[in-house]
């Protein structure tokens, strides 16, 4: 018998016999109904404790902010996926952004140049989570999964029309359950560790900084 | 300590001894565990922790009672998905799949995720010996890989040692400079672990959920070495227990929040990483190849027993070590077993067998704070109680479960209490006992055993309570 069946015959012939399912009772997950304003400011008070910084772009533009930034950190390079936006965004505006580089080509094909020479990464998100100050990344083909793990900084559009209450309001909104991509992720600030004596150290293996722009 | 002291269960005594004579271990673990309890207490306010708690354990309990039929579930999803699932029934079946996996491919190198089960099956060991390097890329395991040592802690695997020490450990191994500036020490080990990112043949990490309804791998970290692990090298192989799968997301919401909280008191941890397949279509990154191992290694044998079962809801979050007043003291490297503190106590003698893992039920005060914070309402101190009376009475109360139970068993300590039990049966053969007793008090030796190493001998009253009584009535 393969171990499979092994397993599984053995669980199936359980000597206590079979068990009972309990109900489940999922409403202390449960949050109030916050309007946008509500959850942006729930966003920001989760987020900011762990070194996300957020800036509210809604009303002017957010490439003109985010070459500011990326100027105040001497970044030189910064990576962006291959689809139309933002990429036709970045292209066309007239702020001095760093040298675009767009993420076009396979990992394996350029892994050392995208490992050593690229200092910020720009992603879209699809959307965020007030709770817990968190984006919500699905990489794809046009926005591969290392943009928002290998340069030091990572830079992520938030569409404030696009904030949910918590987790499970993200997940039944945009129906998680029908199909999932090969990989989704929640990102709640820049990678850290405390494994050295609990103190806390920013950018141990994922990007140091994370910077979050809300626009409209 | 050296490695055959540490992986030797039977000495947790003596180890436990001189860790207590230790005081640099006691501070470390001291502060490190009243940190995490203040930072879980903190995370949990304003919640109704109760109402969670009792949402955690239910939903366990559904997927424990649904088992079976959800690994099938699972193995479906995910081969739809294009993951290769394999199954073992034992930790060393399990090292040869991924053995055979990485030959397969002529990998060389194999870089790590946290994974416990990997601990557990001595997965690095194992690869070591055909010829295959696995690296630990967890900071704490990277740490605790250098020092040859064993993590002390599931979450935190170096909380046993200082900055200090780890500054000494990095200039000995990798030639960092010393230094006590944390940020410098990760910096380097972030700059020497990049390189094994981009060189490695292989990933290989653990699994937090596994939800059958998508066929989804959920891997909680707040480092990124996950997210790399599970990305960067062409093939990804996850290892984990067959128990830790869940029915649906919405189930996996639920246990994602009492786990980084009990854990490590935050919200949410810095990444959640959700693998639901290899690199599909023109995708750019992400492995071509993603494996999932499921392993037994006894769980299925946990499964039969009513009561033990409850073992398996765990989501192996560690609160309990840290709430543990023993494993506090005596630090996870007494125990000499994969899983430290209490979870370890009440799951190590179903893979080790009770004869090998005797002390583990015993080392405890049953004050039952592991039991209080558990976020799933693991019993605990109720299955340390239970597997002490398998360790003495065996199969005697319930059908043989736990291999070696009865193991230590002791005909002078039964005989003593098939005694008591006669006498105290039987009101005639009591008032002889206790009256022969009180008069011959004077010859009770001063000296009784263990109970006398701390505490002063209790001594036999001149008069039984039966005769007192007595002498009050008019």
């Amino acid at each position: 018998m393969s171990s499979r069946d092994q397993i599984l015959q053995r669980m199936r012939q359980r000597r206590g016999g079979a068990l009972s399912t309990p109900e489940k009772d999922f409403t202390p997950l449960k949050r109030p109904e916050w309007t946008t304003e509500e959850k942006l400011a729930r966003f920001r008070a989760a987020m900011e404790p762990v070194h996300g910084e957020i800036h509210d772009c809604r009303n002017r533009d957010w490439v003109a902010d985010l070459a500011e930034l990326l100027q105040s950190r001497q970044a030189s390079t910064l990576l962006v996926g291959n689809g139309p936006e933002p990429l036709a965004t970045l292209s066309s505006s007239a702020a001095t952004l760093p040298e675009l580089v767009v993420y076009d080509e396979p990992v394996a094909s350029w892994k050392e140049h995208l490992f050593r020479n690229l200092d910020a990464g720009l992603t879209t998100t699809r959307g965020g989570i007030a709770e817990t100050g968190s984006l919500i990344l699905w990489p794809d083909a046009s926005e591969p999964r290392l943009i928002s793990l290998v340069p030091p900084i990572h830079v992520a559009l938030l569409k404030a029309t696009e904030l949910y209450g918590t987790l499970s309001d993200a997940m039944a909104e945009q129906d998680w359950s029908s199909g999932m991509p090969t990989n989704a992720l929640l990102v709640s600030g820049p990678s850290k560790t405390a494994d050295i004596e609990q103190t806390l150290a920013y950018g141990v293996h994922g990007p140091r900084e994370l910077i979050v722009l809300v626009i409209e | 300590m050296t490695e055959s002291n540490l992986t030797d269960v039977r000495q947790f005594h003596p180890r436990a001894r001189a860790a207590i004579d230790n005081p640099q271990i006691r501070q470390n673990f001291r502060r490190a565990m009243d940190g995490l309890m203040d930072k879980r207490r903190m995370a949990f306010e304003g919640w109704d922790l109760e109402a969670l708690r009792t949402l955690g354990a239910s939903v366990r309990q559904d997927a424990l009672a649904r088992l079976p039929d959800l690994l099938e579930q699972l193995e479906e999803q995910l081969t739809a998905n294009g993951v290769r699932v394999h199954w073992a029934v034992d930790g060393d079946e399990a090292c040869r799949i991924v053995t055979d996996i990485c030959k397969a491919r002529n990998a060389r190198t194999v870089i790590k995720g946290k994974s416990m089960v990997s601990e557990e099956m001595h997965l690095n060991h194992h690869l070591q010996q055909h010829g295959i390097e696995a690296l630990e890329s967890d900071l704490g395991e990277y740490i605790v890989q250098l020092a040859e040592e064993t993590p002390s802690h599931i979450i935190m695997p170096a909380i046993h040692k200082n900055t200090g020490e780890i500054s000494e450990l990095m200039h000995e191994k990798t030639g960092t400079d010393r230094s006590s500036d944390v940020e410098y020490l990760t910096a380097s080990a972030r700059q020497q672990l990049r390189e094994k990112f981009m060189a490695a043949d292989v990933g290989v990490s653990g699994v937090n959920f596994a939800v059958a309804e998508t066929g989804t791998l959920c891997l909680v970290e707040n480092e990124g070495n996950g997210r790399m692990t599970t990305t960067v090298p062409p093939c990804h192989i996850a290892v984990t227990g067959i128990e830790k799968v869940v029915p649906t997301l919405q189930d996996m919401s639920a246990l994602l929040a009492l786990l980084t909280r009990s854990a490590t008191g935050q919200h949410i941890t810095t990444y959640v990483n959700m693998v639901s397949g290899p690199r599909r279509g023109n995708e750019l990154d992400g492995p071509d190849e993603v494996h999932v191992v499921l392993v037994d290694n006894g769980r299925s044998g946990i499964y039969q027993d009513d009561e033990l079962i409850d073992t398996l809801r765990c989501i192996r979050c560690g609160a309990c070590m840290n709430h543990c007043p023993v494993y506090t003291r005596v630090g996870g490297h007494a125990y000499g077993t994969t899983y430290p503190g209490p979870i370890g106590k009440i799951l190590m003698p179903h893979l080790i067998g009770l004869d090998e893992g005797r002390h583990l039920p015993s080392a405890s005060s049953l004050c039952g704070a592991c039991g209080e914070v558990c976020p799933v309402k693991i019993p605990i101190p109720d299955l340390l109680v239970r597997l002490r009376q398998e360790s003495v009475d065996g199969d005697r109360l319930h059908p043989a479960v736990v291999n070696g139970h009865g193991a230590k068993r002791d005909w002078k300590e039964s005989l003593a209490w098939q005694t008591w039990r006669l006498i105290h049966a039987n009101p005639l053969a009591y008032r002889l006992g206790t009256s022969v007793a009180s008069r011959l008090r004077t010859l009770q030796p001063a000296s009784l055993g263990a109970w006398t190493r701390y505490r002063t001998a209790p001594k036999l009253a001149a008069r039984t309570l039966h005769q007192r009584v007595r002498e009050r009535q008019p």
